[in-house]
């Protein structure tokens, strides 16, 4: 039976809520590895911050050019349509609207949608990049993420502790539990692992979890 | 009206200590990294430039290009958004140690904060880290039910870009995502270097393919075959390069 789902079981979960042709960006990191799991017949354009729509894999190891990277600054390649711009455009898509989906990875979220995924603290190099422009502007801003901490802490909570990346921005959070839209400042709860019970769920939630309509089995296959 | 430069050196030398200098790319994609060696060569000769400010989206990686300049303690402040990198070292020790300044800009505001200098619009408004410790102390207005948080425009003294074609007018191309950041320094500051990989006779782009029209441009100095941050950070390569 699974108990949690692995990134890539949550990865493949967020990536079949992306339609054919939306235009998507993908955080640094693990939010990557849900253009792998496209499901057949659709084809998103990925967007990447520093100047590219319609981007693809990796290159083989050996055959990069350093010239065509993506916002995590490793190299890529471009599949037949692609396009480049300046810094100024890349955000001007971002905060403009014209993005369908952005898919971030998470510290905390809130069911007000607030968003904390850039500073654990006054620790060490503050680093932001394009993680506050991107929480602004993409129709849909969707989460992927562990449903708790390392320690076992929730991770969806009543109201974001660490440093906010954006107010009231979420709309979805796939966690490694359960699919949780975020509507009118509650969580909603729409999908869950079948072997979890509500009340099992609800104890490594920080927040209340409310019920809108039937909750789905969250079934992922094996990755 | 020929803006080619010579060499390297004459093209970095009237940066003065204290100037702004913006410098174009994202990570090593774009860095104009002869450039930025060759305000080191100066600095090692010369003892200026120093204190400079420098914007770019990074603080340096490894020990070439900007990373470099910090190391050398060129730099008394960074605006960038991303002070991380595979090899971020050189900043961080300076930053923990008190000195080096920093001021962290989201990208796309830093983008926006660099466009808008160059086109003459003091301030603008974005709904980015509205509600976030990067808007403390910045004035924030309603605009259609959404509140935006005001940002001003970023202008530099210098800016040191890097480009693939360049006619004596200063007419660019770029190559792939290497454009980045480049043509925004480019119009954003009062004076724009630019070392381009290949230098072309007027005519020699077609004016359907120019990305920053001459007008930005001040100067242009060929370097055929430019490094790669990249490549010389896998080849663990300082700059000026140490003895083993």
């Amino acid at each position: 039976m699974t108990t949690k789902l692995s990134n890539a079981q949550i990865a493949w979960r967020a990536a079949q809520d992306i339609a054919d042709g939306a235009y998507v960006n993908l955080g640094i990191g693990f939010p990557e590895m849900v253009a792998k799991f496209q499901p057949p017949g659709r084809q998103a354009v990925f967007h990447t911050e520093n100047g590219v729509l319609g981007f693809g894999e990796a290159p083989a190891p050996g055959t990069e050019d350093w010239d065509l990277i993506n916002a995590g600054k490793k190299a890529i390649t471009l599949k037949p349509g692609a396009a480049f711009f300046h810094h100024a455009d890349s955000f001007a898509m971002v905060r403009g609207g014209h993005l369908d989906v952005a898919i971030l990875g998470a510290y905390e979220v809130a069911e007000n949608g607030d968003l904390a995924n850039w500073s654990t603290g006054p620790k060490g190099v503050p680093a932001v990049g394009g993680a506050m422009d991107l929480v602004h502007g993409a129709r849909r801003v969707a989460v992927i993420t562990d449903h708790v901490t390392k320690d076992g802490k929730p991770k969806l909570l009543e109201r974001c502790t660490l440093p906010l990346t954006g107010v009231g921005c979420v709309t979805r959070i796939y966690t490694s539990l359960a699919v949780i839209d975020i509507d009118n400042g509650r969580f909603v709860l729409r999908e869950k692992l079948p072997s979890l019970s509500f009340d099992e769920l609800q104890a490594v939630t920080g927040a209340k979890l409310h019920l809108d309509g039937p909750v789905a089995d969250l079934i992922v296959p094996e990755i | 009206m020929d803006k080619r430069i010579a060499s390297l050196a004459e093209a970095v030398a009237d940066i003065p200590d204290g100037a702004t200098v913006m410098i174009g790319g994202f990570g090593g994609s774009g860095a104009p990294i002869e450039l930025i060696h060759a305000l080191i060569d100066r600095f090692l000769a010369t003892g200026s430039p120093k204190n400079l400010t420098v914007i770019n989206n990074n603080a340096g990686n490894g020990h070439v290009g900007i990373a470099a300049l910090i190391e050398q303690g060129m730099v008394a402040k960074m605006i960038c958004s991303f002070p991380r990198s595979a090899d971020p070292r050189v900043f961080t020790e300076l930053y923990l140690a008190g000195k080096i300044e920093l001021e962290l800009v989201p990208q796309g505001t830093l983008a926006e904060r660099i466009r808008a200098g160059g086109a003459g619009i003091p301030a603008f408004y974005t709904p980015t880290s509205y509600g976030t410790d990067l808007a403390k102390g910045k004035p924030v207005a309603e605009f259609e039910g959404r509140a935006y948080v005001q940002e001003r425009w970023l202008k530099a003294d210098f800016a040191l870009i890097k480009a693939e074609l360049g006619d004596h007018y200063g007419n660019l191309t770029y190559r792939m995502a290497a454009r980045n950041f480049n043509p925004l320094m480019a119009s954003a500051a009062a004076r724009t270097i630019v070392q381009v990989s290949r230098a072309v006779e007027p005519g020699g782009i077609d004016p359907e393919q120019v990305i920053t029209p001459g007008i930005f441009v001040q100067g242009i100095v060929e370097v055929p075959n430019p490094q790669q941050e990249e490549v010389l950070n896998r080849a663990n390569a300082y700059y000026p390069e140490v003895s083993a």
